[in-house]
């Protein structure tokens, strides 16, 4: 085929002028890693909450739990990006919305994308919170009560510590797409592992070499994300009882 | 806050209805089509005995599952040219349309998580029924199209139907191609009359109203055709 491979174009400096193709590719990572990170946390503050209440046995609360799940789940991750980034502002306050417009691209992306991406992974973390309380045995949450736990204590010391153990394998599956799904910052302008890729791509014309490359940084990611989350598993396990192989 | 200006969403319907949400629905159905299909081969391959044809498969899935769809669009989007150039003999790259090149990539990322889906489906079919089908005297072919497929379907069908929806949803993805799909044709008319709020509440309503619906149906469904045992 007559396609002219160039893999040394890696070094040549890229025309934004802060260095090589490869730094714009690294710091892309770093801004994918970022992201992702900052986003796990709102995700996983927002999903254990909004999954407890689901399982509260107040009427509306469920009701307006399984409202925020079906909301977050059945629009595209891509409209709701554009929502957060173009509709939010429009819609708050004058004052906050001129905020936002105003403030430094770059990050007024990231920070969207974080937000976006934070609340669209808590739907789905409580779903899997939601499913792991509701798998332990009844008479766990009965003995918490009997014991003279209050309802708080009961989640705190007995319902919570086991869901964890018992959800890390869904958890790690939801980490591994939140970095996937951190790609869609790039159709707001955050120029993560995809969206280096492809300025590095209409700079250069070195299609399948950038590509190749966020090819493989995502692999990396992937992999020591597995790999951590599976220590993590293997250091939070409860000898004896579930979490442990054997 | 502003007046929602209901009127730019009733004039360009036809629009934005007619052109967009159109082929989203033939994007997503006959991707889905080709997916469901090519995953079953596939799932077929990964179960294979022979190393060589499940470690093939095996890698490609879990390749296409590590990486986000967005990047798999961009390789497809160039690659193709690429291939069918090199397939048909022509010696330099052909021009696809944007459909055309979105179909494939649709066809070919979905094919990984819908032969993840008949993989579990065909496990689901007790052993047994394979090895009673070859005592019988029908070959591999026979005893998967005529005993665990149609079976393996019918345990899968929602699983199938909601992993549907989820390309449904994803098809807005072809965005980043500049294709007029449902959001697309939002967005052009949110770019033109400035008219982003309307535009993309709209779209994110309607696509909210069709994946509820959906959804919902499927969970019928999956009450009304459980095989009891």
């Amino acid at each position: 085929m007559n396609y002219h491979w160039n893999w040394l174009i890696f070094w040549a400096d890229a025309p934004d002028g802060t260095g090589t193709y490869l730094h714009t590719l690294i710091r892309g990572a770093y801004w994918t890693l970022g992201v992702s990170a900052l986003a796990w946390i709102i995700a996983l503050v927002f999903g254990v909450i909004i999954g407890v209440l689901r399982t509260a046995r107040v009427g509306w609360v469920e009701r307006v739990c399984a409202g925020y799940v079906e909301l977050f789940r059945n629009v595209p991750l891509l409209v709701q990006m554009f929502l957060w980034y173009f509709v939010f502002p429009e819609v708050v306050p004058q004052s906050l919305g001129n905020a936002i417009k105003q403030a430094d691209p770059v990050w007024s992306t990231f920070w969207t994308a974080t937000v976006c991406l934070g609340l669209f992974t808590s739907s789905r973390i409580a779903e899997q919170v939601r499913a792991g309380i509701t798998a332990l045995p009844r008479g766990q949450n009965m003995a918490g009560t009997a014991l003279g736990l209050t309802r708080p204590q009961v989640y705190r010391y007995i319902l919570l510590p086991m869901t964890v153990r018992i959800i890390m394998p869904p958890l790690t599956s939801e980490a591994l797409n939140l970095i996937k799904n951190s790609s869609i910052a790039f159709t707001i302008g955050l120029l993560e592992i995809t969206g280096a890729a492809r300025s590095m791509q209409e700079f250069s014309f070195q299609i399948f070499e950038s590509f190749t490359a966020a090819t493989i940084l995502y692999l990396i990611i992937n992999l020591v994300v597995v790999v951590l989350m599976r220590l993590i598993e293997k250091w939070i396990s409860v000898p004896g009882f579930i979490g442990t192989k054997r | 806050m502003f007046g929602f200006d209901f009127d730019v969403i009733w004039r360009t319907l036809p629009y934005v209805l007619g052109t967009g949400l159109v082929f989203t629905v033939k994007l997503t159905v006959v991707a889905t089509i080709g997916a469901v299909i090519l995953g079953t081969l596939m799932a077929m391959m990964r179960l294979s005995s022979n190393p060589v044809i499940s470690g093939v498969a095996g890698f490609y899935v879990n390749l296409m599952r590590a990486l986000p769809l967005i990047l798999i669009i961009f390789w497809f989007y160039f690659l193709v040219p690429y291939i069918i150039g090199w397939v048909t003999g022509a010696g330099r790259p052909i021009a696809v349309g944007g459909f055309t090149s979105a179909l494939i990539t649709f066809i070919l990322f979905e094919a990984a998580y819908f032969c993840e889906i008949m993989r579990a489906g065909i496990q689901s079919i007790p052993f047994g029924q394979i090895g009673a089908g070859y005592a019988l005297g029908l070959n591999y072919w026979q005893v998967m199209g005529q005993i665990v497929l149609p079976q393996a379907f019918r345990n899968m069908t929602p699983v199938l139907l909601t992993q549907m929806i989820v390309l449904f949803q994803d098809t807005s993805l072809v965005y980043v191609l500049s294709l007029t799909d449902f959001l697309g044709a939002a967005n052009n008319i949110a770019q033109r009359d400035g008219r982003m709020v309307e535009m993309f509440v709209f779209a994110a309503v309607v696509y909210f109203l069709i994946s509820y619906v959906a959804s919902r149906s499927v969970k019928r469904l999956e009450r009304r055709i459980a095989i009891v045992r």
